[in-house]
């Protein structure tokens, strides 16, 4: 299946651009899509952490990520 | 609820004045204020600027939430919360937190407490910018 990863701040950096396709396996979770991007940005597992959104929630590892979803990279928030 | 909560991300300047008069109430005894400024080092070095980028969707709904979430734990009349985005230079206001309540103590832990899960939840990035290469705040460990 398809998705579209969005990323934001130093993600945005470390992809090489803000939004990115991708064809991961069926069935895959928030947690599967973490490792597939480590493997492929390792720059990604310097940062201190970062998560997931999809819908503008956070998603904890296990969320079953559907067809054509969008996928929004969080790294580490630094507001005020 | 919502007409007692006043949530905003701007691209152009803040004027704490706009928060502090959202929140003026005829029942309120304290009003507080928090006003975070561009401070001109970091760890020693000279900050040019700073450069705030949102995922503007999700910040509104987890400042939003932070807004709730104070008024149903401390008796808030009103709460007003806005964030800058964009290019925000030395001296210039990058969020402004301002609580009424009828008695002081609960506006301070109100505002203390929404300004220091701001931080924690709302997806909001800044770039510090220096004399000579910039930094991703709180990136990396």
């Amino acid at each position: 299946m398809k998705v579209k990863i969005i990323a934001f701040g130093i993600a945005r950096d470390i992809l090489y651009g803000s939004e990115l396709v991708m064809e991961i396996r069926d069935g895959s979770t928030i947690r599967d899509l973490r490792r597939i991007l480590v493997r492929q940005y390792p720059e990604l597992e310097k940062l201190r952490h970062f998560s997931f959104a999809i819908e503008d929630n956070y998603q904890d590892e296990n969320y079953p990520i559907k067809d054509n979803q969008e996928i929004v990279i969080l790294p580490p928030v630094a507001g005020g | 609820m919502d007409k007692h909560i006043d949530i905003q991300l701007s691209a152009l300047p803040l004027d704490p004045v706009h928060a502090e008069n959202f929140v003026h109430h005829p029942s309120a005894g304290g009003i507080v204020h928090f006003v975070g400024t561009v401070r001109n080092q970091t760890q020693s070095k000279e900050v040019i600027r700073l450069e705030f980028e949102a995922y503007e969707s999700m910040a509104l709904k987890e400042l939003k939430k932070i807004a709730v979430h104070v008024c149903g734990q401390w008796p808030v009349q009103k709460i007003a919360i806005h964030h800058r985005v964009g290019v925000v230079n030395v001296g210039g206001v990058a969020v402004v937190i301002s609580v009424s309540c009828p008695h002081r103590k609960d506006a301070f832990e109100a505002c203390a407490y929404a300004i220091d899960k701001l931080k924690e939840t709302v997806p909001i990035w800044k770039k510090e910018i220096y004399k000579d290469g910039e930094i991703w705040v709180s990136a990396h460990p």
